[in-house]
């Protein structure tokens, strides 16, 4: 059984490449057991739509500031 | 040596959007950023013959982007700004001991869940607090966060970047988000229940 610190580590990883079909198995797994897990996985994504927001956002407010 | 395909003007302006956003995170400034990647692009068409198919394009790209923007520092005078983009930190990303998990690997302040946080997206404030977190991240960490999710970079051309290998990529990434969701959770998400934690 693999720890939070992992399975969240496979988690960031899934975000930035592709699995192994047996990480996305333990990934799986865990997470239908894991709430924290669950809700790590589900913020880091939306941290990454807040990224690609942000610097769009950023052109307008310098913009604006000039 | 040039593979006529890679070097049309269409491939050149492809690659625009991420140069764009590279300069505007450095230089803050939307028309300077234009100009210094048009002057990039241009420099590019110009020694197009010392392009060596072998580099990657964007890569070939960033290269002459960087050394526009460094050379726009030299310009304005202004040396002594030192870009975010320069700095290093020693530390982080080596070492396994952090408070985000219990020595079980179990989590400490595990993440709770958090409501609406597509709201958040649309609120001025939300925005200064993600900019504020984004910024408190440890410099090579948030240059490495930064060229990944904002600039838009793949892994390895991050790497390629910043020189890091591969695996302390994946623990850098894993840490920053980490530590962007907790500041998240605590400034925003979690700001009803006000806790003392560490930031």
């Amino acid at each position: 059984m693999r720890s939070c610190r992992d399975i969240s580590a496979l988690i960031s990883q899934g975000l930035d490449k592709k699995l192994s079909l047996g990480e996305r198995f333990a990934v799986w797994l865990h997470v239908m057991m894991c709430i924290r897990c669950r809700n790590f996985r589900t913020q880091s994504q939306f941290i990454r739509k807040a990224a690609r927001h942000y610097t769009d956002n950023l052109q307008s407010r310098l913009d604006r500031k000039s | 040596m040039i593979t006529g395909t890679l070097l049309t003007e269409k491939n050149l302006s492809a690659q625009r959007p991420i140069l764009f956003r590279y300069a505007l995170l450095q230089l803050r400034d939307s028309d300077l950023a234009d100009d210094v990647v048009q002057e990039t692009l241009l420099a590019a068409l110009q020694s197009a013959s010392s392009f060596e198919g072998k580099s990657e394009l964007r890569t070939w790209l960033i290269g002459i982007l960087k050394y526009k923007i460094a050379d726009h520092w030299r310009r304005s005078a202004r040396e002594s700004t030192v870009s975010k983009f320069t700095l290093t930190d020693e530390d982080e990303g080596e070492t396994e001991q952090d408070d985000f998990f219990m020595s079980s690997g179990h989590w400490n302040h595990g993440p709770k869940a958090w409501s609406d946080p597509e709201a958040a997206l649309k609120q001025q404030e939300f925005w200064t607090i993600y900019e504020t977190c984004q910024t408190n991240l440890p410099p090579k960490m948030a240059k490495v966060f930064m060229l990944r999710e904002l600039v838009g970079l793949e892994a390895v051309e991050v790497c390629r970047e910043t020189g890091l290998s591969e695996a302390n990529y994946w623990v850098i990434m894993h840490r920053a988000r980490l530590r962007l969701r907790e500041c998240l959770e605590i400034h925003w998400f979690n700001t009803t229940k006000k806790e003392k934690h560490h930031a």
